[in-house]
Formats: C-alpha cells, structure tokens, sequence
C-alpha cells in the first residue's frame, strides 16, 4: 500500500519500490512440461508472479472463411488464491483482456502455422487450445502469460491423429508444432512523467497508462494499451524501443 | 488415562486430534469434541501444564480493545469515517474521537481524513456483533502522509516487534527508517532513502519467513549489514 505521490517522489530518485531501476525487468525463470496429460505445458516465474500454461489439441471444423487453416483458442483463468481480488465465477474483463493479448500476440506474429494445422481442407482442422492459470499475482501477467504460452508451444508435441477412424492418440507424439516464429511480451507503465518496465503490483494500481509491446526480433506485432492516462509519441517511442530491448532478453530464457 | 498425540511446537492442520482424554484443556484455537481435542486452524502446538493451545501460522486480524493498529479509509459519512483495518468489518472512527479541533456543522469531513488516507488509530472498543471503533486521540496516533505500508500475516506481528521490542528497534536502527507497527500486521515504513525502506521491508519479509526458527536476530542482522 502506497500513495501515488510517494510513488512518483521515489521514481524521481531514479529506483522503485522494490529496489529495481526503472529499466529493470525481474527475474524470469521458466519451468517445462509440469503437466502429464497436456501435449505441452511450463510454469514461469515473473519475481513473485506465477503462471501457468498447458497445451491441448482437439480436432474441429474449420471456420468457413478460413477452410485450410488451424486455428488458436486461448483461455486464461485468475485463481482467486493468486491475489484476494480475483473470484471464481464467469470470466472478469481483465481475464478477457489478459487472453486476447496472448492470443494476439502468437497470431498475428504468424508464429503458428495455421495452414500446417490442417487435416482435411474444409473438413477437419488442428485446434490448439492454449489454457493459462494464474497462480499468484505480483503484477505483469501479460508478460509472464505470454512467455508462458510461448515455452508451452515450444515444448509441445502433436498427438497421432487417424483420419478413418477420427480418433486421436494422445499417447503416441507425431512430431512437435509448426512454430515458425517466436512472439514475446514485454509491458511498461506510466507513471506521472516516468516510464518504467514490467510494473509490479502497486505499480499496476497506480499506473497512469500501460502499454504491452509483443515482437518477433526487431519486429513489433501486436500491442494493447490500458490505463486511463495518455502517451505521447515520443513516449511510445521510448517504450518500443525498450520492449524490443527486453523481448530479445526474455527470448533467451525459451529453448527451442 | 488422558494420551497425548502431539508434542510441543508441532505443526498441525485443522482437524487434527492434538489429546484423546479429559486431563488437558483446550486453550486458543483448539476446540474439544467429546473427549478429543482438535486443532482449529493450521499452526504450531503449545503446551503449558494442562493447557493445551496453538499459535496459528497465518490467519485475519481479530481486533482487541486498545489495540494500534493501521487503517485505510474507505468511506465517509456525515458524521464519521470508515477505515479498512484488514478483518471483516470496517472500523468506524465517529467525530468525537477523531479530533480535538473543533468541527463546523456541516463541515468537509475530507479535510481531516480523506479517501485513501492512512491513519494510525486505537481500538476503543470492539462490541459482540463486530462493530470496531477507534480513537485518534493519544499519543503517536496520526494521519501518515508519507511512506509506505507493508502488510505481514497478524500472528507474526510479535515476532516483527521482538522481545521488549528489540527487533523493530534494531531495524530502526540499522536502515534509519521511520516505522510503525499495527498490531493488525500492517506496517508503516518511512525512510530517508527508498533504498533504506526496501532493507526494512526486507528485512520484515525475512522475520516473517523464518519466524519459527531458531536464530532469528542473527539471520536479521546480517541480512541489515
């Protein structure tokens, strides 16, 4: 618990509650496979913030728009035990929010192939369903959901599918995902006059804008803005650049 | 013949049979069913003669009477406030207790406390039904302007303050920080530097991890060098 006017009066002596620098990212640890019966699954550690993520595959019909094409569906779930906020029951806008930037960030990079999810033209494609579960909130879930997601694919093996019969073998593997690309996360804030990179906790409830930044490489694919507060141009400039700059960092942490 | 299931500083879970027979008797958080008894929340056994109790783990805040403790305020009224004190009612400070300035009908009641403001307070009285009410009047109760709030679980708040209060002096002390202890395990921190402040909070997280070990000055006061 802190006023914002504190806040702002420490981030003028160029450090942050928790002693970090305004650059400073935390530190990132990623777990793999803790799950059995998913095809692909990791845990990932943003400092005191958890989260989990599990791969499945499931055979549907493809959208009529799209007849040779897979598909993403990403669900992401807040454990009321992660933070005393969060309740069970139907899903709050910022889970909404929280599975719609991870799934925009692995489309519309194009990490996956969706023409090589494909079974039957029009008939029968790979669905991917990506699950996310947050298990304690210490701030910055975007991040931490969507490198989450991305050592999950990563990790992932097809299951065996017949396409006669229609039945899928979980138990035998058929070679890994076509992911051709790697999409990684990075949020700042805005707070008052200082732009600050992977907000903790009180830092989210005091922050004036967000942006969260996805990117392959050099190039940025998807972003979402929150907050009430405004950036200006050059603003998002700056907080571009040291996206791009911390993206290329987290990457290390995935194995291919 | 009464049999004891438990020895001394024993880790627990509720439900848990601590003494099958009629000889001890339940004290703190322990209850008795028939001639057992049974742990009642998740902490570790103290046995005194022939009283049997347990000092919780974790657990909210139960307020007593004349206890300081930190509050957030969270609602006004026309002739009161309501602060956040971190159990399950609000706590109400009424006009009378909040000031020996004297208050004009119909007065801005925001102009004293407002929304978000952190008070230190006592606890005057705490009735039945669960209705709290705290004074500002005495000394070192005041509006915290400055500084931030730090929260621990409230069963560890003895351990935070050490014995005779050598612990929250020590780390006083050492970082240069300002600091109030609420006995509901919110904790006010002001230092000279943000750096100072995060070896207090550090620090605090430190007692709070090992409280239940041996040693635990030593492991502070390194951790502060």
């Amino acid at each position: 618990m802190i006023s914002k006017e504190y806040l702002i009066s420490i981030l003028d002596k160029k450090t942050r509650v928790d002693g970090r620098k305004l650059e400073d990212y935390r530190k990132v640890e990623v777990e793999y496979d803790i799950s059995k019966n998913a095809e692909g699954s990791s845990k990932v550690r943003i400092g005191d913030t958890e989260v989990m993520a599990g791969i499945k595959l499931e055979v549907g019909t493809p959208y009529p728009d799209s007849p040779d094409e897979g598909t993403i569906i990403v669900g992401a779930e807040f454990l009321p035990i992660s933070n005393p906020e969060f309740e069970s029951g139907p899903p709050s806008i910022a889970s909404v929010e929280l599975s719609r930037v991870v799934d925009r960030g692995i489309r519309e990079s194009k990490a996956l192939d969706f023409k090589k999810l494909c079974i039957v033209e029009g008939e029968k494609i790979w669905m991917v369903l990506i699950d996310i579960y947050v298990m304690n909130d210490d701030g910055n879930l975007q991040d931490a959901a969507a490198l989450a997601a991305l050592a999950a694919l990563s990790k992932a093996k097809m299951p065996k599918y017949d396409v006669e019969s229609g039945k899928i073998n979980y138990k035998e593997k058929d070679g890994k995902l076509p992911l051709e690309k790697m999409p990684v996360e990075c949020s700042l804030a805005k707070i008052g006059e200082h732009i600050l990179v992977d907000p903790g906790i009180e830092e989210e409830g005091l922050l004036d804008a967000r942006l969260t930044v996805a990117s392959v490489g050099k190039e940025v694919n998807a972003l979402q803005k929150g907050g009430n507060g405004t950036l200006s141009i050059d603003d998002v400039d700056k907080m571009l650049k040291l996206a791009v700059e911390k993206n290329a960092d987290n990457l290390k942490k995935v194995k291919k | 013949m009464a049999k004891l299931l438990v020895k001394n500083k024993d880790l627990v879970v509720p439900g848990e049979v601590l003494v099958e027979g009629m000889e001890y008797l339940p004290a703190g958080n322990v209850f008795r069913d028939k001639d057992k008894i049974i742990a009642n929340t998740i902490g570790l056994v103290s046995i005194d003669n022939r009283l049997i109790k347990l000092i919780p783990l974790t657990g909210f805040y139960t307020p007593k009477k004349d206890d300081v403790v930190i509050g957030k305020v969270e609602n006004i009224t026309f002739s009161s406030w309501f602060m956040d004190i971190g159990c399950s009612n609000l706590a109400m400070l009424s006009l009378k207790e909040a000031t020996s300035e004297y208050i004009e009908r119909g007065a801005d009641l925001g102009k004293f406390y407002n929304f978000n403001d952190v008070v230190v307070a006592r606890v005057i009285n705490v009735t039945k039904d669960g209705s709290i009410d705290l004074s500002m009047k005495g000394p070192g109760l005041m509006k915290l302007s400055n500084g931030r709030v730090v929260n621990v679980t409230p069963s560890k708040v003895p351990r935070v303050i050490g014995k005779q209060g050598s612990m929250i002096s020590m780390i006083k002390e050492k970082t240069g920080c300002k600091m109030t202890v609420g006995q509901n395990g919110k904790i006010w921190i002001q230092g000279p530097d943000p750096k100072n402040e995060k070896k207090a909070v550090d620090a605090i997280k430190l007692i709070e991890e090992y409280s239940a070990t041996d040693g635990l000055t030593e492991k502070v006061e390194v951790l502060l060098k």
